[in-house]
């Protein structure tokens, strides 16, 4: 009976056949030779901006305990170059891809989401209004309610694309956030980007990273995301997609217990670039012990005391 | 460029600071080549949390193995150093473009300092096998951390040795020498890795003399399999300066192109 494992999940309409996926910016084409894509229920390249961008000084990653810290600054070829060079290389494989875009403002957001929402091999787009590195001392779309409404309002008004937000964990409420993006028309929340943190080199005195802060993913980061989905889960019924710190299908079961329907992963392919697959046979292994035979039926299933306070 | 698990042969200190390690490599069917290096897993349970990078140290076609020598630095290479003979090490691999060696290049010079020893002796370790002629400038702060010097002389190499400790190693004298190897061997291509001070020195006189020569370069990486933009330089092309990934288009790059800091 549990040999018919359903793991299909919609995300507006957009529709995967397992809910793994890879997490911008820590995943590229340069991973063919390791790993089947096919085998993936999205595939998410690096964020692109509109015009080519160098990117930040180095050092820029390095390490913490449990993870690690970097400030690449979307070090991107342009929108041009994207579509003619990169979204093409994804094109030869039956998943579908999710574009995301990072843009300095709301028009530009506007802009590139127009265009690339016309590309037919494009399937879904993923607004990252949460890099914790563009300028403005870290501060990001993200981190305003208003703004964030205005820029997927907007966003919407010019694409029938399923819009996923990606929030930043870096803000005092993230429900109001998530509240914001529901209302303003996004079809899924990706919870989360990474959190903005910085390490100093005692001996040199200096930060260790060049651009001094930095976005923090890996596994530290994990309690703090799935408090997050379970946040967000708490004020709105859009599809979740969990991402941050996970290492391997128990991390990623937990997620989808706080409330995500679909998990992405990023760092971990830095340290075993099959992650993605052995999550992917891990959640059926879960599925098959527990007798489940629709991921559906897992989502936000975590059993909460009865008489949880909601002042969180 | 996979992972692999490969099994360890041996992994013994070699001198204070310095450690060898031979692991066994008939997994590997991709060719692997000088220059070229692997991002390994030193430790269990993602303590420490990154792979670390090293160069292929030597490759033995005939025994299937592979060796690294690597310096004892922090937390990743002290506990590389707890790996015992018939251990597993995980491995990723082989990654990155490595040294190109031309047909008509019948004599070599190598500048390498400290960690770059490891770096160059697999190049002259294929000089050795093709007859080029090699004469290599070792760089340390002692002898001590010169062992590698044996290694290349084993391979023909003619190897000059400077450092701190006999206060050989300054860059007039490195200038003097490196001129007059050019002049006496005559080198027909010049190979670089691990100071960038010996690398701006070399950059200037190949220049000078018009002789081709390339560059090892490191950088803190991330992924180093090209996908996450940590590891960037920058080279200089017809039309500008470009931002490249040292762990997929490099880490070997032409020296003349390469803006160093
Ligand atoms: C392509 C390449 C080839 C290399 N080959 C060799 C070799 O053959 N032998 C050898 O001894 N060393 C080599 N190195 C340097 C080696 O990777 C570092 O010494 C090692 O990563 C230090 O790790 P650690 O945890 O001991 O030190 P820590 O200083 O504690 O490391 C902290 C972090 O900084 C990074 N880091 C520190 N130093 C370097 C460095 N020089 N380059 C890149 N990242 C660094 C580490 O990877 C780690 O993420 C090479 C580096 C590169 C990029
Ligand atoms: C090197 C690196 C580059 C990243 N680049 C992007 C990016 O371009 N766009 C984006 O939305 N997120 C980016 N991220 C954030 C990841 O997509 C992800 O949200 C974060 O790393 C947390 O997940 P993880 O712990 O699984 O890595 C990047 C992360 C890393 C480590």
């Amino acid at each position: 009976m549990m040999d018919n494992l359903s793991l299909d999940i919609q995300i507006g309409s957009l529709h995967l056949k397992n809910p793994v996926m890879p997490a911008s910016g820590a995943f590229g084409f340069e991973m063919e030779s390791i790993l089947d894509f096919n085998e993936l229920g999205a595939l998410v390249p690096k964020s692109i901006t509109k015009y080519p961008r160098g990117g930040n000084d180095t050092p820029r990653v390095c390490e913490v305990t449990g993870g690690m810290i970097n400030s690449i600054g979307i070090q991107s070829k342009g929108l041009p170059y994207y579509l003619e060079h990169i979204i093409p290389q994804y094109q030869k494989y039956d998943v579908p891809l999710i574009a995301s875009i990072s843009a300095d403002s709301i028009e530009e957001f506007t802009e590139m989401s127009e265009i690339i929402g016309a590309n037919p091999a494009v399937s879904a787009i993923e607004l990252n209004i949460s890099c914790p590195n563009l300028e403005g001392n870290g501060k990001a779309f993200g981190m305003d309610g208003d703004l964030s409404f205005e820029l997927i309002q907007k966003v919407k008004s010019v694409t029938d694309q399923p819009l996923i937000a990606k929030l930043t964990p870096n803000v005092t409420s993230i429900q109001e956030i998530a509240l914001a993006c529901e209302e303003a028309g996004a079809d899924g929340l990706n919870v989360a980007n990474t959190i903005l943190g910085m390490a100093i080199d005692i001996h040199t005195r200096k930060p260790k990273i060049g651009n001094v802060m930095g976005g923090i993913s890996g596994p530290a980061i994990k309690p703090i995301i799935v408090r997050l989905i379970h946040q967000v889960r708490n004020v709105t019924t859009l599809p979740i997609i969990g991402c941050g710190g996970i290492m391997n299908s128990d991390d990623a079961i937990e997620m989808i217990l706080a409330g995500a329907s679909s998990v992405q992963i990023g760092t971990a392919n830095f340290i075993n670039p099959l992650t993605m697959i052995e999550v992917l046979e891990g959640i059926k292994e879960y599925m098959r012990r527990y007798e489940i035979s629709d991921i559906n039926n897992l989502v936000g299933k975590v059993n909460l005391p009865s008489s949880t306070s909601t002042l969180y | 460029m996979k992972t692999y698990q490969l099994e360890i042969l041996s992994n013994i200190q070699v001198s204070e600071r310095y450690w060898h390690m031979t692991l066994n490599s008939e997994n590997i069917e991709e060719p692997i080549v000088p220059g070229q290096f692997f991002n390994i897993k030193c430790g269990e349970d993602e303590l420490p949390f990154l792979r670390r990078p090293f160069s292929i140290y030597r490759i033995n076609q005939e025994e299937k193995t592979i060796e690294f020598l690597y310096l004892v630095k922090g937390a990743g290479t002290v506990n590389l150093t707890k790996f015992k003979a018939d251990d597993q090490l995980d491995v990723l691999g082989p990654l990155g473009i490595g040294f190109r060696l031309e047909e008509d290049w019948d004599s070599i010079l190598l500048l390498a300092r400290g960690v770059g020893i490891a770096t160059l002796a697999a190049l002259a370790q294929e000089a050795a096998a093709k007859n080029v002629k090699c004469v290599a400038i070792l760089s340390a702060r002692s002898n001590n951390d010169l062992l590698a010097a044996e290694t290349l002389q084993g391979f023909g190499a003619t190897v000059i040795k400077v450092t701190e400790e006999e206060g050989t190693s300054g860059v007039e004298n490195v200038q003097r020498l490196v001129e007059e190897l050019i002049v006496e061997h005559g080198v027909k291509a010049a190979f670089t890795c691990g100071s960038m001070r010996l690398s701006r020195l070399l950059q200037k006189i190949t220049f000078k003399e018009n002789i081709p020569a390339q560059i090892a370069l490191e950088e803190h990486m991330g992924c180093a399999m090209g996908v996450c933009y940590a590891c960037v330089c920058n080279i200089r092309e017809s039309h500008g300066i470009k931002s490249v990934r040292v762990c997929i288009e490099g880490p070997v790059f032409d020296l003349e192109k390469v803006v160093l800091t």
